[in-house]
């Protein structure tokens, strides 16, 4: 038998592989982003940037468009979470605390909605946004996403919202306060871990989304982040592609989300309705 | 003055056709120590809930100072509760959460840090009042919980098995606190347990509910002496009631004597005979029913026999004696009730003669 010092030695090392093997892309990503295209195309692979340069960098941003698709897709994925977040919050409510006909046939919709493959409604919904002028829109996209979604969302908030006891809100309403007073006063701020929780998974989604926002930005000025990466790689097919603005590029796309996780990772800790209830 | 009443009350849950709580008729004087008592799904937290505004009145009334609560909120009843699982706000500090009604009533904060002070004195939580409820003991929350209460001098507590989630020590030690505080503030007070023994030691009166149904309300001693059923004589005390049905008014050699009422009351029916375990007599030979010690439990100054009659239809007993000269196990000796405290009912009735 291996000691217990032996067998977790083995399994740290085990952890430390996967994660090596899962972080691995995004190094060379990283890596490649700053080498120029001769050592990326050479047959010995360069895994360290040594002597590499920010120049694919500068050639990207020389382009002027990232910086137009990085507004465009911010302000449809700011309207879209934040959209999806107070729609999601008050059905996650209603669902968790109201008792009325038809609440479980609506749960169970909710999540067979998301069966629904998405290519199979493109048609329908380039259709729709087009009689209501939304196509080439940032608010018409997203409208799209937000539907995308919510029900993830609602489904998700829904399992915090349980988790805030409910005697809470019966104390408040024992305190002075209205059912909808002790609603926002006592359960919205207890929500806030999963809130941003469910509002980073919202946000992934909506900034990496790619087919919808292709059927809908049809214009290459609306384009958001992952249509103008798809363009930058398309323009350059009457050359050899260039690896290391292609790569610079990625990064480019991926640095937003990485802030932004940032920002709101050390709200995300749970254990905030910790105390609450018993001893 | 602050007295609660309510009227036919009635509960009905929503795909239900038997009531939670029906037609409850109870009057709560003012300054009273009333506990709501019953097992577990006799409507006694429904009730409770009626009263606070928690849970919708179906049929009847509730009033509280003699005016009409039925269909008012609850934030305007002006009533604190204490919940089962306390329900502090996590995200609060201590003084915060006893603070909290206050604010919201537009309190002025010099007022209320004056108010939360003096009730944290009261219940030893000055040193805790910075803390989140997360910092604190099972102990320490259950007295913010009764603190948030107290701070705000309602017409009404109610408590909600404030209790069971603390250890037995400390659950024995708070029960007495709590009774002798709200002895002390004279606050009209509804509380609801489904431990008889709490019951007991901290009601001025007692109210017994069983499927809804109230049986029985009165001072501890009384419900002691005379339960008025069968239930509630079984459910009251511990060790519990021995209760058996009898062909004929004897209890094996010795004599029932029934009075001409209580023979009148009996009718046809068949009697039923209830003894608590203190009120036996035991001897090697003499009057009464011959049973056999199956076990004997030791508690120090008292010991309680768990005995069966010896017969073609054996019943099981408990009687309490002496812990320091009592039979053994395996002994075999004769009981006899001690008649000034027997109990009778109609078996079919279910009520006392």
């Amino acid at each position: 038998m291996l000691g217990f010092k032996a067998k977790r030695a083995i399994f740290s090392m085990i952890a430390i592989l996967v994660a090596a093997i899962w972080a691995f892309p995004v190094y060379w990503m990283i890596n490649s982003s700053l080498l120029p295209n001769v050592k990326l195309e050479s047959r010995i692979p360069t895994f360290w940037p040594d002597g590499g340069n920010l120049n694919n960098y500068q050639n990207v941003l020389q382009k002027g468009d990232f910086f137009q698709a990085l507004g465009i897709s911010a302000a449809v994925t700011l309207l879209a979470v934040a959209g999806c977040l107070i729609i999601a919050f008050m059905a996650a409510l209603a669902i968790s605390r109201f008792r009325f006909k038809g609440r479980t046939s609506f749960v169970l919709t909710v999540l067979i909605v998301q069966m629904l493959p998405a290519e199979g409604m493109f048609i329908a919904q380039s259709q729709m946004m087009s009689n209501l002028g939304l196509k080439n829109n940032i608010l018409g996209l997203s409208l799209l996403y937000m539907a995308a979604v919510v029900p993830f969302t609602v489904w998700m908030l829904r399992g915090f919202v349980a988790g805030v006891p409910i005697e809470l809100e019966e104390a408040a309403m024992v305190d002075g306060l209205s059912r909808a007073q002790a609603f926002f006063r006592i359960t919205f701020p207890l929500l806030a871990p999963g809130l941003v929780a469910s509002g980073v998974f919202a946000f992934l989604q909506c900034w990496n989304e790619f087919t919808v926002g292709l059927v809908m930005m049809t214009d290459n000025a609306n384009h958001t982040l992952p249509l103008w990466l798809r363009a930058f790689v398309q323009s350059s097919a009457t050359r050899a592609i260039d690896w290391g603005q292609v790569m610079a590029a990625s990064t480019l796309v991926a640095i937003p989300v990485v802030i932004f996780f940032i920002i709101v990772q050390g709200r995300m800790t749970s254990g905030l309705v910790s105390g609450a209830v018993k001893g | 003055m602050s007295s609660v009443t309510f009227k036919q009350a009635t509960r009905i849950f929503p795909g239900n056709k038997k009531p939670a709580v029906n037609s409850l008729d109870l009057h709560i004087e003012d300054g009273e120590f009333l506990v709501l008592v019953g097992p577990s799904g006799c409507g006694k937290s429904t009730s409770l809930r009626m009263l606070a505004g928690l849970e919708e009145v179906d049929h009847g009334q509730i009033l509280i100072d003699g005016e009409d609560v039925t269909n008012v909120a609850p934030k305007d009843r002006d009533i604190a509760m204490v919940f089962q699982n306390y329900a502090l706000y996590p995200h609060m500090s201590v003084a915060e959460n006893m603070g909290f009604a206050l604010k919201i009533a537009g309190v002025a904060k010099e007022e209320r840090e004056a108010r939360v002070l003096e009730a944290a004195k009261l219940l030893d939580l000055e040193e805790l009042l910075d803390r989140k409820p997360k910092a604190l003991s099972g102990g320490q929350r259950q007295r913010v919980a009764m603190g948030r209460a107290i701070v705000r001098s309602p017409k009404v507590f109610l408590m909600d098995e404030p209790l069971s989630n603390l250890d037995a020590k400390l659950r024995a030690q708070t029960r007495t606190q709590i009774a002798a505080l709200q002895r002390r503030l004279g606050t009209t007070t509804v509380y609801v347990t489904h431990d008889q023994i709490e019951a007991l030691t901290m009601g001025d009166r007692i109210a017994v509910l069983k499927e809804g149904i109230l049986q029985q309300v009165g001072t501890p001693s009384e419900l002691y002496e005379t339960p008025q059923n069968i239930f509630v004589a079984g459910f009251i005390g511990s060790p519990a009631m021995n209760i058996f049905e009898v062909d004929a008014p004897k209890f094996g050699s010795q004599r029932i004597p029934l009075s001409a009422s209580q023979k009148e009351n009996l009718g046809k029916a068949k009697l039923v005979i209830g003894f608590r375990p203190e009120d036996v007599t035991l001897s090697e030979s003499g009057e009464g029913e011959e049973i056999q010690i199956d076990y004997v439990e030791e508690l120090g100054a008292d010991a309680y026999i768990y005995a069966s009659t010896v017969g073609d239809n054996p019943r099981e007993l408990t009687i309490r004696v002496d812990g320091r000269k009592h039979p053994k196990a395996g002994d075999r000796v004769k009981a006899s009730i001690n008649l000034e405290h027997i109990h009778l009912f109609n078996a079919e009735t279910e009520q006392r003669l």
